[in-house]
């Protein structure tokens, strides 16, 4: 779902269900946390703010990757934390900052430092061609929404 | 400040990480200025251009070793704009100095 203004009768023209049935899932999915909230995405460039995104890779010792994970997630300039199985475990981390000297303050004084960290790779954006979330009306049908 | 102060290890938050260039980390980092010294000769030479620019060794030496001398002395190092392995050599011979003054002077005060 692209809007969270949209109506019911609107939803439900898209998924070719009557209003009330999408109500009664919406509802549904609401008590179940299945939706977590509804919120507003902002363009931030549009407001005149300067901030950068980068991508960052923590390669961490296996043992110690769960902290990490977990101390990165905890910071508020992280916007995003993954791990991932490849060659090697990995954290990966969407991390905004005001300019560049303040991302690499951060990385530098409050990543380098964790326990276990090994080495970290960082990319910055330097511009964005898509941000979204899946959608869930190429899904419903799978999910038994 | 007490010699063996300038000396000391600092704990992981305080120890100095290289860096390559902004947020790509080595992987190397030095806790106190005998491992600053070792690892100045085995990190790559970008590593140490990208910190000596952005003047972070000197800032390290002051704010966290408190070694004002030696701050002085890498301060000097930046004006004159070396790179590479010149730079790794008179980094190397300015701390590898530094390092042995203090380090006579360590054990002329022991008892």
């Amino acid at each position: 779902m692209q809007d969270a203004r949209a109506t019911y009768t609107e939803i439900g023209q898209s998924l070719g269900m009557a209003h009330s049935t999408v109500h009664e899932r919406v509802k549904r999915m609401e008590l179940n946390g299945i939706i977590k909230k509804y919120t507003t995405v902002i363009d931030t460039e549009k407001l005149g703010a300067k901030n950068i995104t980068a991508i960052t890779t923590v390669f961490t010792d296996p043992k110690t990757s769960e902290e990490v994970a977990q101390k990165l997630a905890q910071a508020s300039q992280v916007l995003e934390v993954y791990t991932s199985l490849s060659e090697e475990l990995l954290i990966i981390a969407k991390i905004t900052a005001e300019n560049q000297e303040q991302l690499h303050t951060f990385i530098a004084n409050k990543v380098a430092p964790l326990p276990g960290v090994m080495r970290i790779r960082t990319s910055i954006v330097t511009r964005k061609y898509k941000e979204t979330s899946p959608s869930l009306a190429s899904q419903s049908k799978r999910l038994h929404l | 400040m007490v010699t063996t102060d300038l000396l000391k290890t600092v704990s992981r938050d305080k120890a100095f990480y290289f860096f390559l260039s902004i947020g790509n980390s080595t992987g190397q980092s030095a806790s106190s200025l005998k491992e600053f010294m070792d690892k100045l000769n085995e990190v790559n030479a970008k590593s140490l251009d990208f910190h000596l620019h952005r003047g972070d060794f000197e800032k390290w030496v002051s704010d966290v070793l408190q070694d004002q001398e030696l701050a002085q002395e890498l301060r000097r190092l930046q004006k004159s704009s070396p790179t590479g392995e010149t730079l790794r050599t008179q980094l190397s011979a300015t701390v590898s100095k530094r390092l042995k003054r203090l380090s006579g002077q360590a054990s002329a005060t022991r008892p």
